[in-house]
């Protein structure tokens, strides 16, 4: 039979051992995300309840302090550490970890977590309410840039080593392709360096500067171009680690194969490229940016679409090949042979579903000026809820699943299994209804980034209310939920029973078509990569340059902070 | 199953009926999701 | 590299239906001039009345004749300053008749701010340096609140006014 030939096959050189040392290195990351989760998730909870109109902040905390910890914490701390805990593994599983390399990794998890020390005792002293955005002239103190940049510079530090990881393998392996998830990492932390550099230079040669005084002004739209220069890929980078379980490590769940290495690879490429050359598309209501460059831009955003439809059918092809493997025809009725029962599927598979409002509501938000109708409202919050704070995170918790137990030596039971479909189902409710009023009250007007108001008595703010109700019911689901999933991690980390749990790697077919060598031309894609940036940027930010107005100079008392 | 049958049966392409059904509902969707948009944008005037 | 006869279809599809929605965004923002707001002009953030349209004496709605409007207004932390009525007291409502013209002009003297005829395509960034400008025309009567849609401050949420379109 053919099912068991499929089982059977195993690539000689896979998998690697993960050591015990290696295990310390990248669950130091993945607790930080957790405890970011739980944090993060309380201010969540608090904004929604104020938002509500039924609950005030005790002992005269700031919302809008809240709203800095939720953003920072979980746009910021969680998905960076999470990711790069979970880039490392993947590196260390596909292509192995140096001694050498392995040091290189703590010095950086110390940098990003010494980084977002400051950054959040900053916050927490209620000296930096800028939001995840610190967009100028607001001014936090100095120490909130300088914990952000030890953040930034500690993840630069992690792709090099991932980059020397990959470098060292093929000096081993000349004239092989590289490991699927190795290719993967690489290129992501490729795109992940090429945009921090553009935020990097914002703050390093004139946020930091101007916020202690030494610079007396700042030109207020070259730092908001910058930061979204930086602030589009930025979602991607939380995007492709998602994509790499969905490509190569779903298809192992689910007792398949990979449906095509090829594609898998030309897909990360295709989001190496058309990533970056983006950032305007959030700039589209602003009074400096050049109408046609905006258009242009918008262009290069709906081609970053194409990946995503590419993973999508991908996502299919691999779920009905391996039904019909398994006996299941017609139409529809290889649904039936995917695990349901199995939290390693079931969240991502959420996190999936998750992306096709997700996506369209992202099509939507670019659409030139069709963003005025939902620019800055909080249709946006809901758009994003449902991609980094659903698809994103979902098939995170998929992967924790395994990879907590994986890299400490125990294993998921059925009942941390079952626990996790639980969870997932709350995620899933909760989630469903707080992004759905978000999006709604949106259309309506209803902005975002917003302290509870009643506008004065207007009709449409009370009609926000009742949307802001519901996501107040949603919001106390989710933090239900994230309770549940703090539980769950620390089960797996330090109470579930000593085994051995599975790091599910999926492979091609055994006579799948051997994936183009042009594929690994790194050198071509920087190059491509760079060229669209300097075509897309060099103009726009020429003209914000020679047609500045005077700058601004910092403002503090804004954010009670003088 | 011999060699050559195998690999003659692996050559056609598999049949993904049930991903083209699946893809051209997810189109559909973000299609009537931006016509919806782009309408209430266009109701709104300028 | 071997593609699948039915993901080439939905590519065609997929890339086709994203050149749909390109061309029809294109030919509103060209040729019927829909861009979203962008004009590029500059004001120092320090001296706006420098500027005639920020005068004092200048904010706020007036008719300029045809049905024609300008609403002129200062967006600064944390209040719109849209003039001051006969007694000297700050506007906070105003009201424009349904299917009037009207330019919207705003600017700031400190941070970014929003501008939002909430339930309207009037939605525009303010940002110190630049005068943020729109013609909108408003065809539904009724009132609307004016809100800020971006993050200024500690009391970023006060920030309103209302708009009432007459018949």
């Amino acid at each position: 039979m053919a099912i068991e030939k499929l089982e059977t096959y195993q690539d000689e050189r896979l998998p690697l051992v993960i050591t015990k040392q290696e295990s310390r290195l990248y669950m130091s990351f993945i607790y930080v995300a957790f405890i970011a989760l739980l944090i993060g998730g309380l201010m969540g909870l608090l904004q929604v309840l104020v938002r509500s109109g039924h609950f005030t902040l005790p002992a005269g905390i700031d919302y809008y302090q809240v709203l800095t910890v939720h953003g920072v914490i979980l746009a910021l701390v969680l998905t960076t550490f999470f990711i790069i805990g979970f880039q490392f593994a993947l590196m260390g599983k596909t292509v192995g970890i140096s001694d050498r390399q392995r040091r290189l990794g703590w010095l950086s998890f110390w940098t990003m977590t010494i980084g977002t020390a400051i950054t959040a005792t900053t916050i927490l002293l209620g000296k930096a309410s800028v939001l995840y955005t610190f967009y100028a002239p607001l001014q936090a103190h100095p120490a909130f840039y300088i914990g952000l940049t030890l953040v930034i510079v500690g993840s630069w530090i992690a792709a090099f080593v991932n980059f020397h990881q990959l470098a060292v393998w093929k000096k081993k392996h000349p004239g092989e392709k590289s490991p699927l998830l190795a290719f993967m990492v690489c290129i992501n932390m490729a795109m992940w360096l090429i945009c921090s550099i553009g935020v990097a230079v914002s703050v390093l040669f004139h946020i930091i500067p101007w916020s202690l005084g030494w610079i007396p002004s700042i030109n207020v739209l070259l730092s908001r171009t910058l930061f979204w220069y930086f602030g589009h890929p930025l979602v991607y980078f939380w995007l492709l680690p998602a994509y790499m379980a969905w490509y190569a490590i779903i298809p192992k769940i689910i007792g398949g194969k990979i449906f095509s290495d090829a594609l898998a690879r030309l897909s990360f490429v295709l989001f190496l490229f058309f990533s970056i050359p983006v950032g305007l598309h959030h700039q589209l209501t602003e009074p400096g940016l050049d109408s046609t460059w905006k258009f242009i831009q918008v262009v290069l955003t709906l081609m970053v679409v194409i990946p995503s439809l590419m993973t999508a059918f991908s996502m299919f092809a691999t779920f009905e090949i391996t039904g019909r493997k398994k006996g299941y025809g017609g139409l529809f009725g290889w649904l039936k042979h995917l695990p349901w029962k199995d939290v390693r599927f079931v969240a991502p598979f959420v996190g999936m579903l998750a992306f096709i409002p997700g996506g369209a509501g992202g099509i939507i938000n670019a659409s030139h000026q069709m963003n005025s109708l939902v620019h800055n409202t909080i249709w946006v919050t809901g758009h994003f809820h449902l991609t980094v704070a659903t698809t994103v995170v979902l098939t995170f918790f998929g992967v924790a699943y395994w990879l907590i137990p994986h890299l400490t030596g125990r294993t998921l039971t059925k009942s941390i299994n079952n626990l996790g479909l639980v969870q997932t189902y709350l995620w899933a409710i909760g989630m469903t209804i707080m992004s759905a009023a978000m999006h709604i009250q949106g259309l309506l007007g209803g902005p975002r980034r917003s302290n509870f108001s009643d506008y004065g008595g207007t009709e449409q703010a009370a009609e926000w209310g009742w949307y802001q109700l519901a996501q107040a019911i949603g919001g106390s689901i989710l933090f239900i939920a994230i309770i549940l999933m703090v539980y769950i991690v620390a089960k797996l980390a330090f109470f579930a029973p000593k085994g051995e749990e599975e790091f599910p790697i999926a492979e091609e077919e055994e006579n799948a078509e051997p994936t183009p060598m042009w594929l690994e031309n790194w050198k071509l894609w920087i190059a491509i990569t760079i060229a669209l940036i300097l075509f897309a940027y060099t103009v726009p930010i020429m003209d914000v340059i020679q047609n500045a107005p005077p700058g601004s100079p910092p403002f503090d008392w804004p954010i009670g902070n003088s | 199953m011999s060699a050559k049958e195998k690999k003659v049966h692996h050559d056609k392409e598999p049949d993904l009926r049930g991903t083209l059904a699946s893809v051209s509902l997810v189109g559909l969707f973000i299609v009537i999701t931006w016509v919806g948009a782009f309408t209430l944008f266009l109701s709104r005037g300028f | 590299m071997h593609i699948h006869k039915f993901e080439k279809y939905w590519l065609i599809a997929g890339i086709g239906g994203l050149i749909v929605f390109l061309v029809i965004l294109g030919f509103g923002a060209f040729y019927l001039g829909t861009h979203p707001q962008s004009h590029g002009i500059v004001i120092d953030p320090e001296n706006i009345e420098a500027n005639e349209a920020f005068k004092k004496e200048n904010l706020g709605l007036h008719e300029i004749g045809d049905g024609k409007y300008v609403l002129n207004v200062v967006a600064s932390a944390f209040n719109y300053d849209l003039g001051v009525d006969e007694d000297g007291k700050p506007v906070k409502h105003i009201q424009i008749p349904k299917d009037s013209k009207v330019l919207i002009q705003a600017t700031t003297p400190d941070v970014i701010h929003g501008f939002n005829i909430a339930g309207t395509n009037a939605n525009m960034m303010v940002e110190p340096g630049y005068i943020s400008s729109m013609e909108v025309t408003f065809k539904k009567p009724g009132e609307y609140t004016l809100v800020c849609n971006e993050y200024c401050g500690t009391g970023h949420h006060l920030m309103y006014a209302t708009v009432e379109v007459v018949e």
